[in-house]
């Protein structure tokens, strides 16, 4: 903490190394709660996502009301609806998942509802003569056909998600926001800035991992 | 509900509605530099991405660059612009601006690359030089999209604009930043409902803009672009 103080008068660098290689497990520990925060807040989205977009997908009456709903939710600024939760459910991680796990049902939802809207109702006709029950042809055809544009919005969520999670170093969370929130009250850059970059970097490793699993799991969809 | 009465009360304590930090002025200092930040994005972002989608080029750039948007979280651009320029406005509306710009880019870019050739065609068929083509025929149909894409980015920024609160600048996040600071839970959630009111009007009234500056012609035809629109969410 002392470090950045006494640098503070004089010109200090973006990066002291040294400081950086003694305590580099503040940064890995950071970084795991970060992919934490980021893993359960996709998971739990994409769980909600999936029966809520076949719904929406079928009927106009689940579709709008959800609609405006997340669209409304996913408006309301990430500080702004932990500080409404903070006297309902404290300075805790359940705050912060209720916000980052809303905004990601939007965004995974928007793109299950497209991906079953664009199942061609020619193989829809298929499905139905080869004797497939709705249930059987949901799961063995139109979701797996959806696949591309559920994966699409898997990974703008993630992104998007992994960039919020440092917010929540406002209500004592944050993962690599907690050392951004450091560099800024000792005023001390190497945290902020390494923290930073790691957030970047993070963010677009997932999205390329993302991108690989979903080469393996649709190959049909290069490209998309 | 203790919580609620309390906020009914600072509602309507008279000494919240005036002076540096009234309501008043905390509203005028967050819509002031979410303007500032929105225009001058849009002057960077808006011909680039209409450019980009007039000729169909650089789809991929116009695109990624949501995506890095996404990427950079605004907590930390925030500071680091705090660390290289200070205390002031300049850091603030420079990081804001920063994150204004990519969701215009990519939906302009959509809005101009998805009209229809055969549009373009009659166009040019019917005389219309290049210019006048992009202004008075590609422009009217991108409108939707186009319009999404500012409405996007000026949500996000009046949302971030509450973290510059952290580096000491105005605007509705100093209630929830001193709210938290003093454990004034009161002024915490005052804040909280303020912003997220601001957000949403910010994101009623362009919407509204966009409604009306959208061609009659084209409002049947077109499907909801709020649905269409890139996601952008960074604060």
């Amino acid at each position: 903490m002392a470090t950045g103080l006494f640098l503070q008068a004089e010109e200090q660098p973006w990066i002291l190394w040294d400081w950086l290689f003694t305590h580099l497990s503040r940064f890995t520990d950071a970084m795991q709660q970060h992919v934490e925060l980021t893993f359960i807040a996709v998971a739990i989205a994409l769980v909600i996502s999936i029966p809520l977009g076949v719904g929406a997908h079928r009927w106009r009456s689940v579709r709008n009301p959800a609609y405006v709903v997340f669209g409304i939710f996913y408006t309301i600024p990430s500080i702004a609806l932990f500080a409404l939760l903070i006297p309902y459910t404290g300075l805790s991680i359940t705050t912060a998942e209720i916000g980052l796990v809303g905004y990601s049902v939007l965004i995974i939802l928007r793109n299950v509802v497209v991906g079953l809207d664009s199942v061609p109702p020619d193989v829809i006709d298929a499905a139905n003569g080869m004797g497939y029950r709705p249930m059987a042809r949901l799961m063995r055809v139109e979701l797996p056909l959806a696949l591309p544009a559920i994966f699409a919005g898997v990974r703008i969520a993630t992104v998007t998600t992994i960039g919020l999670v440092t917010i929540t170093a406002v209500i004592g969370l944050g993962g690599l926001g907690q050392l951004i929130l450091q560099g800024l009250v000792d005023d001390f850059r190497t945290p902020l800035v390494v923290a930073t970059a790691l957030s970047v970097a993070l963010a677009l490793v997932a999205d390329l991992l993302l991108a690989g699993m979903q080469r393996l799991a649709v190959p049909w969809s290069r490209g998309a | 509900m203790a919580a609620i009465e309390s906020l009914f009360k600072w509602f309507a304590a008279p000494s919240h509605w005036s002076g540096p930090d009234g309501i008043p002025t905390r509203l005028l200092e967050h819509i002031q530099i979410s303007a500032e930040a929105v225009a001058i994005g849009a002057v960077i972002a808006l011909p680039i991405g209409i450019v980009l989608g007039h000729y169909g080029r650089l789809g991929n750039l116009a695109i990624n660059v949501s995506n890095v948007g996404r990427a950079l979280p605004s907590f930390g651009i925030l500071v680091i612009a705090f660390q290289i320029f200070g205390l002031g406005d300049l850091p603030i509306i420079l990081s804001l601006t920063a994150l204004a710009i990519p969701p215009m880019v990519t939906n302009s870019y959509v809005g101009l690359s998805e009209v229809d050739p055969d549009i373009k065609d009659a166009a040019r068929g019917m005389g219309y030089r290049e210019l006048a083509q992009l202004l008075r025929v590609e422009l009217p149909l991108a409108v939707p999209l186009v319009m999404a894409g500012i409405r996007t980015s000026a949500v996000q920024v009046v949302a971030t604009a509450t973290l510059a609160a952290l580096i000491a600048g105005g605007g509705f996040g100093r209630y929830i930043i001193d709210g938290l600071a003093q454990y004034d839970y009161t002024k915490l959630f005052a804040g909280a409902v303020l912003v997220a009111f601001l957000a949403l009007a910010t994101e009623l009234s362009l919407a509204g803009l966009e409604r009306l500056l959208t061609p009659r012609g084209i409002r049947l035809v077109k499907v909801n672009a709020t649905r269409r629109a890139t996601t952008f969410k960074t604060a």
